[in-house]
């Protein structure tokens, strides 16, 4: 039998591979054109009194954005407190011991429902329940609302890690006569650990970077935050829409961008960490 | 003839995989202080059989076994048993070395610290009891502190036995223990085995023929489920009864 020619599946072959390299390409170019916008605009105001002082009022020449950051890290670190233990143990919970349960289905299904619900719609709940109900904004319901949002994702997260521990291991952990809840507290747990903090660290960094919940929670102030529980508390996200959206001053405008400009680069490094944690247990796992 | 005390006595076992069955009236008695090989082609049950001793299997969902096994003729199969102690006297050591994410020491020391109560000198005059039970202790006294996942295959797979035994147990249960070995490390786990039989009712699962004929004393053909012959080592490698022992032990099938 006559062998087909090769040319015309050599240039499929050669097409096919210029176009998803070319695709590739296209994410390093998006990213390089974000970050150097973002460096054009906000490089010229970087300066150490924006990093060690409070936002001044509107329209009011000067002032920092160390309370919008230190807000913004409060804001999380609260969200990250209510968010991490459930959904932990949730996560561990589904992929140890829910399995194929009714239950574990059905959590897994709202855990997808969840991670698609939009933050606007996270936010105005929280505003629904926590800032109608008492009263006044807070950093609190800021940290709610981005609970809500990390919730899903850790869980996700954590049941992934979980489950790709092949049963091996938890077979020879039984078989020297250890319980379910000992092995995964102590062996599974440390044989999963750093995916875990990979994928929680990549799930605050994702929310810390929210805007629309706290618009309609946290909202904003030009104090330091120093009434988490009960009043408006600064938020980089928020002082970044509003300096750059709301404001007719040059100067604020520079300000937002340079506060961007920091947030890229704080997101930029919780990242690289992160990856660093996945790579390290990528090496292990060799 | 006189009645043979049995270490572990198993009466019409039947294993079911959800729906499917997998082990049809299996009928097996193994002898304390000896090496018993489980033999047969791919799939005929023999890895089923042994995860039925440990009642390992029961990690899975829709997997059960029925009838009898009697340890120190005790029914196992009983709802009623204490398992983490089963577990503690019937050691497991698998296909694939499965050492923990922790030292060499830790990982020695886990089962120690799981079931005695041991003052720190004891536990790590344990350890190093079972890491020379284990005939690891020279290659890994310096090294306690290193990941146990640094080791090699076969080194891995001794701490495993190592880890094993500092359970202190009566039993070892091997689920093809060096086919993930290169012939090294293989022998030295033979060598190993060997000596492990003074302390040890020993029941392997093995592909490998010449393994079973070098080690075992006694020699159970497993054929779809069934034990089809049991019998002396030597007798069912050179002289077996049954037609399909025989074809499956020259090499004919499987």
């Amino acid at each position: 039998m006559k062998t087909r020619a090769t040319f015309f599946r050599k240039t499929k072959d050669s097409l096919m591979r210029a176009f998803s390299g070319f695709a590739t390409s296209m994410a390093l170019v998006l990213m390089a054109w974000v970050i150097f916008t973002i460096v054009r605009e906000g490089h010229s105001s970087i300066s150490a009194e924006l990093f060690l002082n409070a936002s001044k009022p509107f329209g009011e020449v000067g002032g920092g954005i160390a309370n919008a950051l230190l807000g913004t890290v409060m804001i999380t670190a609260g969200a990250a407190a209510l968010a991490l233990p459930p959904a932990l143990a949730a996560g561990i919970w589904l992929a140890e011991f829910g399995k194929d349960s009714l239950l574990a289905r059905a959590a897994r299904f709202t855990v997808n429902v969840m991670m698609g619900v939009p933050s606007v719609i996270v936010g105005l709940f929280a505003y629904g329940v926590l800032v109608t109900t008492t009263g006044h904004f807070s950093g609190f319901a800021g940290s709610f609302s981005l609970a809500i949002l990390m919730f899903p994702v850790v869980v996700r997260t954590t049941e992934d890690q979980f489950s790709g521990i092949g049963d091996a291991l938890r077979e020879s952990l039984l078989a020297l006569g250890a319980s379910r809840a000992r092995s995964t507290l102590t062996v599974i747990w440390r044989a999963a650990r750093s995916g875990v903090v990979t994928g929680v660290l990549l799930a605050v960094a994702r929310v810390s970077g929210e805007t629309a919940p706290l618009l309609f929670t946290a909202l904003f102030a030009d104090t330091w935050p120093t009434s988490y529980f009960s009043g408006p508390t600064p938020s980089a996200p928020v002082l970044i829409t509003s300096y750059t959206m709301d404001s007719p001053f040059e100067s604020m405008h520079r300000i937002g961008w340079s506060a961007a400009l920091t947030m890229a680069v704080i997101l930029l490094a919780v990242n690289i960490t992160a990856r660093y944690f996945g790579a390290k247990r990528a090496a292990k796992r060799k | 003839m006189q009645k043979k005390k049995y270490k572990i006595e198993t009466k019409r076992l039947n294993f079911f995989y959800g729906d499917h069955q997998a082990l049809f009236d299996n009928d097996l008695s193994i002898e304390a202080n000896k090496i018993t090989a489980v033999i047969g082609p791919s799939g005929c049950g023999k890895s089923t059989h042994l995860r039925v001793y440990n009642r390992i299997f029961e990690l899975h969902r829709g997997q059960r076994a029925e009838g009898e096994v009697f340890i120190d003729g005790k029914d196992i199969l009983d709802p009623g048993i204490d398992l983490l102690d089963l577990r503690r006297r019937v050691g497991m050591i698998f296909q694939k070395p499965t050492p923990f994410p922790m030292s060499v020491f830790d990982n020695v020391a886990y089962p120690i610290r799981l079931h005695f109560k041991a003052s720190q000198k004891e536990i790590a005059e344990r350890v190093e009891n079972a890491l020379r039970g284990a005939a690891l202790w020279d290659e890994v006294k310096d090294k306690l502190r290193e990941s146990g996942q640094a080791l090699s295959g076969g080194q891995q797979q001794r701490l495993c036995i190592a880890r094993a035994i500092a359970a202190e147990p009566e039993i070892l249960l091997m689920d093809e223990p060096t086919s993930a070995i290169d012939p090294v490390g293989t022998l030295k786990i033979e060598e190993l085995m060997d000596r492990l039989r003074e302390r040890f009712t020993i029941v392997i699962v093995t592909h490998n023929m010449q393994q079973a004929s070098r080690i075992s004393d006694t020699t159970a053909f497993f054929y779809k489920g069934s034990i089809v012959e049991v019998g002396p080592t030597k007798l069912i490698f050179t002289n077996p009864r049954n037609k399909q022992t025989e074809d499956y032990v020259s090499g004919r099938f499987g």
